[in-house]
């Protein structure tokens, strides 16, 4: 047979599958909890006076990020759990250290969000950095949780390694996630550091954000995606892996010297503005070869699959990459005018839809992915009412969200930048401007259809399968 | 450095693909063993070249070294200039004119602006405002705070205070009494000694050469 990895017997889930199934409903809740503090974010553009003094924007802003990011990458690691025992033949080696380190980051998590909660800002000393809020933009996590971090991702590196050794099979799609996987745990902890200097300390912290989410994570969705497909459309390993090749040689083609587009304005020479304009307007390129890969499989296969959510989410995903991270950075990345548009409202735009494409789009197909193998003997498609319903929702809201954001990043750019000068006043007076204003309550009206997407997919995951609809094929 | 974006541009391109082209000799352009190839020459060159050019960055990005002030800049006045030669401002130190009535040793500076910087970081400042112009966009970005106008023309005669950093300070300790605009920042509990040094970390920020981020800073006014 020409394809992919023996599909699993229905019932019988390797103990890593079992794990991948915590990571994805603890991934889940977190969704809900983005939700929950972006929405009073959002409410507090509208209505600046709302919980200022018991939960101000800072705070939920800094909830409504890291909870977005750890689901983000707590739903990827879930699938690598998930396709790892399906891609070695066997069970996960390690896997007692894996549920344990994993309990361990739970509880961790919980802390932390309760520390920012409750004690959200500290003394400016060393302690507040270890123990309360490291202060830096994505990477608050204080340091003692940095570490539990690089544990945790350690142990994960750990069982992909040792799996694979003891498979004494290594495929491209593994070879790939391995050498990935060493980059993104090493990345990490350039951000595990405090520096007086602001400029060396921006300069390596966006090592972590940049190279996370433009280079690596999108790697490892590059693999979790060639998985799926192969799991989805049947698509031969070959086609995958070759594909596979020709978007890691863009993503770290491009993305690396990339990084140089957040390099142009924090104190760094000249010629960042050049090379970084220059590769990260290449960046788009993987994320092309990506829609087309997609649609080529899914057209080869005339959208036959035994799982419809996934199969929507999986090319929704491309599209959402493409269009997320590649139209409106690409909008944005050239200095001529980042020079105006950045840190205004448009890097929020660029961020909301960028994420939601590259990232929810994977972590949905993983998740229906994997409740098709729990719920259903694997060879009765998956299908229900309401998927499709969580599916328009949740894209109808975040095209509203990211919209509003571009317009008012729009007007901000104009009127703050370009006519007023940047200035405290030139601030006031871009965020009072009816162009800007207007935006706010369109924001929040999609945010609420988002948030209603979210709750029929919640009820959608625990019901799919259940039934006996959509046995159609 | 001696090389200008674009040679190492089309260096990083050529040296890959034909590093690329050499391995993967005898192999079709479909073959999965060229697009491996090309993906670990690729990361690999890149790679190199970034840490190749974080070392000149770290070296060109040292306090005093030009591109980023000394720390006792805080005892000088300081000022955006227009650079007609590079289009846009470029920071300049003037007159000595000392810092909350003292003058500064380097010692004393360094130590002042590193607790401002931890101040900054406790506080999550970067959660409303931009640092550099990187940071949440609820509020402003703080990179030319200490050159804004609107502390002289609004918040000096609003508190009272005689200098900028006086005026700085006393608006800091209450924020929400002293409301500008819709918006209102949260009283952050500063005490005396980190509002000193937050407010040199943030008079030292401002003197670093941003390529003119932000751009047309106050020229309006």
């Amino acid at each position: 047979m020409a394809t992919s990895f023996a599909r699993p017997k229905a019932q019988e889930l390797f103990e890593s599958q079992k794990l991948a199934l915590a990571y994805f409903a603890v991934a889940i809740v977190l969704f809900g909890a983005q939700l929950i503090f972006g929405l009073i974010a959002a409410y507090q553009y509208i209505n600046p006076d709302f919980l200022l003094d018991k939960l101000p924007f800072m705070t939920n802003r800094t909830l409504h990020v890291n909870a977005m990011i750890v689901w983000l990458l707590v739903g990827l690691m879930g699938g690598v759990y998930w396709f790892l025992p399906l891609e070695t033949g066997r069970e996960v080696v390690g896997i007692k250290l894996a549920k344990f380190i994993w309990w361990v980051i739970v509880a961790g998590v919980t802390v932390v969000v309760l520390v920012y909660l409750f004690v959200q800002i500290g003394p400016g000393n060393a302690f507040t950095l270890w123990f309360i809020n490291e202060g830096r933009e994505y990477i608050e996590a204080p340091r003692w949780a940095d570490i539990a971090i690089v544990a945790w991702v350690a142990v994960f590196l750990f069982n992909v390694i040792a799996t694979t050794l003891a498979a004494r099979r290594i495929t491209g799609l593994l070879g790939v996630l391995i050498f990935d996987l060493v980059a993104l745990g090493a990345l990490y902890t350039a951000g595990m550091h405090y520096t007086v200097n602001v400029t060396m300390d921006q300069y390596l912290w966006w090592w972590v954000v940049h190279l996370w989410v433009e280079a690596t994570w999108e790697v490892l969705v590059g693999v979790l995606m060639g998985w799926s497909l192969m799991y989805l459309l049947g698509t031969p390993r070959k086609l995958i892996e070759t594909w596979l090749f020709l978007e890691v040689a863009l993503v770290f083609g491009t993305g690396i010297l990339g990084l140089g587009h957040h390099y142009f304005w924090i104190g760094t020479p000249e010629y960042w503005i050049g090379l970084g304009g220059f590769f990260s307007a290449l960046e788009p390129l993987p994320l092309v070869a990506m829609v087309v890969h997609a649609l080529y499989d899914a057209g080869a296969h005339r959208m036959h699959t035994v799982n419809r959510p996934a199969l929507f989410w999986a090319i929704a995903q491309a599209f959402g990459n493409f269009i997320g991270a590649g139209v409106w950075g690409f909008m944005q990345t050239l200095p001529q005018i980042n020079m105006y548009s950045h840190g205004t409202q448009l890097a929020a735009a660029h961020g909301h839809l960028a994420f939601f494409g590259a990232y929810l789009g994977t972590v949905m197909t993983l998740i229906y992915i994997a409740v098709q193998n729990v719920r259903r003997p694997v060879m009765i498609p998956l299908d229900s009412k309401y998927w499709s319903w969580a599916f328009a929702l949740l894209i109808l809201g975040i095209v509203g969200i990211a919209g509003s954001f571009t317009i008012s990043g729009f007007s901000q750019t104009m009127v703050e930048r370009a006519e007023l000068g940047s200035t405290w006043s030139a601030f006031i007076q871009s965020y009072t401007h009816p162009w800007y204003t207007n935006t706010l309550g369109w924001r929040y009206l999609f945010a609420w259809i988002f948030v209603a997407g979210y709750l029929v997919l919640v009820y959608d995951l625990l019901t799919i399968g259940k039934r006996r609809e959509g046995h159609a094929a | 450095m001696d090389y200008s974006w674009i040679q190492i541009a089309v260096a990083a391109i050529f040296f890959s693909a034909v590093v690329t082209l050499v391995l993967s000799r005898g192999y079709g352009w479909l073959s999965p063993t060229f697009w491996r190839n090309a993906a670990v020459v690729s990361s690999l060159v890149m790679t190199f070249i970034l840490l190749w050019l974080t070392f000149d960055t770290a070296d060109q990005v040292r306090p005093g070294s030009g591109r980023i002030p000394d720390w006792t800049v805080i005892n000088y006045e300081i000022k955006l200039v227009w650079d007609a030669e590079k289009h846009r401002q470029v920071p300049a130190v003037g007159r000595e004119t000392g810092f909350f009535g003292k003058t500064w040793t380097a010692e004393e500076a360094f130590d002042l602006i590193n607790k401002g910087k931890m101040t900054l970081q406790s506080r999550n400042c970067m959660e409303c405002h931009q640092i550099l112009g990187n940071g949440a966009y609820y509020a402003t970005d703080l990179t030319r705070a200490w050159l804004d106008p609107w502390w002289e023309e609004r918040i000096m005669p609003l508190t009272g205070a005689k200098t900028r950093e006086e005026a700085m300070m006393a608006w800091l300790k209450d924020p929400p009494a002293m409301p500008q605009g819709p918006r209102k920042m949260p009283n952050l509990r500063f005490s005396d000694e980190e509002l000193v040094a937050l407010i040199a970390f943030l008079k030292w920020m401002s003197a670093i050469d941003t390529n003119g981020f932000p751009p047309r800073f106050a020229v309006a006014q």
